[in-house]
């Protein structure tokens, strides 16, 4: 079998996004296509994560294919202190391909390596979430008809949110792009992602509010401003109201602007958002589905 | 002291009629390059001496090996923990070569990943990690992806 696992984001070339694109557009027609008959995947879900399990498993089952696993630690081997390796191993010679997530860094790597089959990274702790990014890049092209030149704005945690840099990462392969980061201080896009786009040349902008700038954007990507991220619990006050994204902000934006949010949102969208057609994030958790039956089916080879 | 007296007495220190002598390593770190080096598990003869006096370090360590010739990828592991390490290599009591270490393209099973949440530090398995900048030294995971700093560096 030809073992292509997804792991990092960037384990992907632009060739292979537009064909992951192209075969989520397919999926979306026709959600339903059997290519998993007869085979097993594993998902193995070493926290608990309901969104991403629901959306791979229902990917799973809508391709036809049997699902084994578990939904978190506490009902697997590890709780009796088996290592990651083995319990690789041994599903590897059971399944065709492994689903996994674990909230250490850098696991899914290694059970790439370990793994007789292929393995999709579902989450490994704080590092990488590829799926997700793949299913926002297929909610701008949807949204947008087109990856190139698209303005996006970053509101949140910038700094240790993973969604947005690795969507940073990967909307760079494309034409022309700009970035507008809005952050609190405590919480702004690191170093080294900044400097990533300066050695590309690709424009970015930081400010601190962005009622005034918004109408310039074609996509805005809400992430959660988290009090546990601020040292001073006085900063997290001053700055809580910052980033909520209402209703009346909306007026003056593009035709095309959509707002996206990875999901679980708690107050940064405010539910008077929610009737707006500019706001696309639970039709992007549905794209979610159509993407990892796309991802599956590319890293098996089935289409 | 006067200098002709110290070096006579550096003469002392036990000369290799062939074999590799390592200059110039801090004396802090002299034990663990003779360990990620294996010097521990070899039956050559081996002398080393820490706490010299050294203009560059402010003290140095030595480590003399009889008939031990190290390979460049062998030697170049302790960059990392001695980076301004020198080499003479002697062949019938003189200094027939002199080399220096080099950082390596990539450094496998020898230092911990500084992350605490790096699946590296919990399952046991060779770490393993892409050289990303060279002065100063930084390390990129392989698996949790983040970069060690040179200070950060902790060898196993």
């Amino acid at each position: 079998m030809n073992k292509k696992s997804l792991i990092s984001i960037t384990d992907f070339s632009k060739a292979e996004y537009l064909r992951i694109m192209e075969l989520a557009a397919d999926f979306e027609k026709n959600p339903n296509q059997k290519l998993l008959e007869g085979k097993v995947v594993a998902s193995l879900f070493f926290e608990p994560s309901t969104r991403t399990r629901l959306s791979f498993e229902t990917a799973i089952n809508r391709m036809g294919g049997r699902i084994i696993g578990f939904s978190d630690a506490g009902s697997s081997s590890v709780s009796k202190g088996e290592t990651l390796h083995d319990t690789i191993r041994m599903v590897s010679n059971y399944a065709d391909l492994i689903v996994m997530r674990h909230p250490l860094e850098g696991s899914a790597r290694y059970a790439s390596e370990v793994s007789g089959v292929p393995v999709i990274n579902a989450g490994d702790g704080a590092n990488q979430h590829p799926t997700q990014t793949l299913l926002d890049m297929y909610s701008i092209l949807k949204t947008q008809g087109t990856l190139d030149n698209r303005n996006i704005f970053m509101v949140g945690d910038l700094k240790y949110g993973r969604t947005v840099h690795s969507l940073l990462m990967a909307m760079s392969e494309f034409e022309n792009p700009i970035f507008n980061f809005i952050a609190p201080e405590e919480l702004q896009m690191p170093h080294e992602y900044k400097m990533f786009l300066k050695e590309k040349g690709i424009r970015y902008f930081e400010h601190k509010e962005f009622t005034s700038i918004i109408s310039e954007a074609d996509i805005v990507y809400m992430t959660r401003v988290q009090k546990e991220r601020f040292a001073d619990p006085i900063e997290y006050e001053k700055v809580k109201n910052v980033y909520i994204l209402r209703n009346c902000m909306l007026n003056n934006t593009k035709d095309n602007m959509r707002i996206l949010h990875p999901l679980p949102r708690v107050n940064e969208i405010h539910t008077d958002v929610d009737s707006n057609r500019k706001a696309y994030y639970f039709e992007q958790a549905l794209n979610g589905v159509f993407t990892r039956e796309a991802i599956i089916a590319h890293t098996l080879n089935l289409k | 002291m006067s200098d002709e007296l110290k070096k006579k007495l550096k003469l002392k220190v036990s000369a290799i009629q062939n074999g590799t002598v390592i200059d110039h390593i801090p004396s802090e770190n002299l034990f663990k390059v003779i360990t990620i080096l294996g010097l521990d598990k070899v039956n050559n003869q081996i002398t080393f001496g820490a706490n010299f006096e050294s203009q560059k370090l402010g003290n140095k360590a030595i480590i003399k090996i009889s008939d031990k010739f190290f390979e460049d990828d062998e030697i170049n592991k302790i960059a990392l923990i001695a980076p301004h390490a020198k080499l003479n290599i002697i062949r019938d009591y003189e200094v027939a070569e002199k080399r220096i270490v080099e950082v390596p393209e990539e450094v496998n099973g020898i230092m911990r990943c500084f992350n605490p949440k790096c699946i590296s530090n919990f399952e046991p398995m060779v770490t393993r990690f892409k050289v990303v900048s060279k002065a100063p030294i930084g390390l990129k995971c392989r698996y949790c992806e983040k970069i060690t700093h040179e200070d950060q560096i902790v060898i196993i």
